[in-house]
């Protein structure tokens, strides 16, 4: 069988399209190298929605824990606390036996023009539940970037917004958000990688991969377990995750240069790689 | 206790008394001294190896300086999961082809046989004839090096920014005094960059003690694997039947991990008021 084959059979294999069968006696190499990127998908999805959801809850627990009023800096603080201040690993555990727990029902959603039923199993699914659980974690994690890069904006910005006549929430989104993001930037960057790789925890603790459809190191510790040779496999989904990692890298360089494109270059903040590790 | 030799006839306080006393929990409260012995090991390790690999990066003899670039650059672009899967692997697989080229020169059969990993007998570690906690020591020595060689990764660049961090003012004035490059070295440098060092490494203690539950992976059997062992139900088939219980188990595993954090973060803080006494940076300002 040729590598095409391969690539045609275990291509889309982590979404369950192709080849039902694993390979189980003479793993080629590149049935290692399509697999486990096909598992990439899955890393990609999390990383991505879980990032998209929580940039937007992470700007309200910053802004939630730099109020006066406790009514929402108290909350915002125990949020960051909770999910900053234990392991992933654990919250995954806890997150899956809380939505098995939950009763099965299925509630529609009534959209006008159509009624979906959405279901409170697919909680237990690694499609919404880890995506959910991933959300929160970074929000917390980010929230907590964004809360000190508030704290960090100058206050000459925010005297010439009042002096502009500028107040509550216009001055926020004017010259508040887009300072604190640019300030923050450089850490956000980070914490989108740890993200991407924290990714890898998710069929690893807690949701179980549905008809043997997991993410890139799923594959790769099937492979290592199959051959026995953690040589060929780990160095391969290292590899991927290396060259996504650049990719992110440059992304966010380039969002960076445009927050940052009003700045005097030697006031630029760079970016530096100072990754936030193991969550 | 007497009184829990017949766990079927007890109720409520006694119930409660007896089950949580039972062999296993006893074993999985000892297992979070399993948690607390990696940290107290892995700890020093890192920071032994941190130092010699920020020393490697530092050197002036360059194979030095590239396996110190290597070292830490290499653990920070791959997911560190990956790292705790494969280094344990990879020793034990090491460990016992130089123990069967040592013991068993005369046997010719290559030992990658297909999909096999063929070592003779009496190279096996831990050997089979072992009792039983060589071999759980073995599986908690294996995790602990990795652990200390991720975290040393992590460790090394810190202690290199932080040595790189010491006001050059300071390391002129030594030279000054006409001490040697070593001297600069251990008796300025080192002595000053803590201070530097100190969020750093903070931050690092804070995720190796997040990192505790991958010992789970590993297959020691630590919290997480007790949590999940006592926490699953069990029908009346056992001594105390219960539903699914491990989501309250996780509960406890979770608040431990938080006091943890928040009893590490006041230590920290008090540590870094000491050190930043006398020095010029923000730590001291307050």
């Amino acid at each position: 069988m040729s590598c095409y084959d391969t690539l045609i059979d275990y291509g889309l294999r982590s979404i369950g399209i192709g080849e039902r069968l694993l390979p189980k006696t003479d793993i080629t190499l590149c049935e290692q190298f399509v697999l486990i990127g096909s598992g990439m998908i899955w890393n990609v999805y999390f990383a991505i929605f879980a990032m998209l959801l929580g940039f937007g809850v992470a700007t309200l627990v910053a802004v939630g824990k730099a109020s006066q009023n406790p009514w929402a800096a108290i909350p915002a603080k125990s949020f960051i606390f909770v999910f900053r201040g234990s392991p992933l690993f654990i919250q995954f555990f806890l997150a899956y036996e809380i939505f098995v727990l939950i009763p099965k029902v299925g509630v529609d959603i009534n959209l006008g023009f159509a009624t979906i039923t959405a279901e409170t199993r697919w909680l237990t699914k690694a499609w919404l539940g880890a995506v959910i659980v991933l959300f929160l974690n970074t929000s917390a994690y980010a929230g907590e970037i964004f809360y000190g890069a508030l704290r960090a904006v100058p206050k000459g910005d925010i005297e010439a917004a009042d002096a502009f006549g500028m107040s509550g929430f216009r001055k926020f989104r004017r010259i508040i958000w887009p300072a604190m993001l640019r300030l923050a930037w450089p850490s956000y960057t980070n914490e989108a990688i740890f993200m991407f790789h924290a990714t890898t925890l998710v069929f690893f603790s807690g949701f179980p991969a549905w008809r043997q459809s997991g993410d890139a190191l799923y594959y790769a510790s099937y492979f290592a377990d199959k051959t026995f040779n953690p040589f060929v496999s780990y160095p391969i989904i290292a590899g991927y995750f290396v060259s996504f990692t650049l990719i992110i890298i440059a992304l966010f360089g380039y969002a960076n240069k445009r927050l940052n494109r009003h700045i005097a270059p030697e006031q630029k903040i760079k970016f530096r790689f100072k990754p936030q590790f193991m969550r | 206790m007497e009184m829990c030799a017949d766990p079927s006839s007890l109720d409520g306080i006694n119930w409660w008394m007896c089950y949580l006393t039972t062999g296993k929990h006893q074993a999985f409260y000892a297992s979070f001294g399993t948690v607390l012995l990696l940290l107290a090991l892995t700890a020093p390790v890192v920071m032994v190896l941190g130092f010699g690999g920020a020393m490697a990066r530092k050197s002036k003899i360059p194979p030095f300086r590239w396996f110190g670039l290597a070292y830490t650059n290499i653990v920070r672009g791959v997911p560190d999961i990956i790292f705790f899967l494969f280094v344990p692997i990879a020793m034990d697989q090491g460990i016992e082809y130089l123990r069967h080229r040592v013991k068993c020169p005369d046997v010719r059969e290559p030992i990658r046989q297909g999909h096999d990993f063929v070592v003779c007998t009496a190279a096996k570690m831990p050997l089979g004839s072992s009792p039983q906690w060589i071999h759980e020591s073995y599986g908690f020595m294996l995790a602990l090096i990795a652990f200390a060689l991720v975290f040393g990764a992590f460790a090394a660049n810190t202690l290199y920014g932080a040595m790189g961090a010491v006001p050059r003012a300071q390391l002129e004035t030594a030279e000054a005094f006409g001490m040697t490059d070593r001297q600069v070295f251990w008796r300025v440098q080192v002595k000053q960059m803590w201070v530097y060092a100190l969020p750093g490494l903070s931050n690092l203690w804070m995720i190796l003690i997040k990192a505790t539950p991958l010992l789970f992976l590993l297959g020691v059997e630590d919290i997480v694997y007790w949590a999940r062992e006592l926490g699953g139900s069990k029908t009346t088939r056992f001594a105390y039947p219960h539903p699914d219980w491990r989501l309250y188990y996780f509960v406890f595993l979770l608040v431990f991990y938080l006091f943890m954090t928040w009893a590490s973060e006041k230590v920290f803080n008090r540590v870094t008021k000491r050190l930043s006494h006398g020095q010029a940076t923000v730590g001291a300002g307050s």
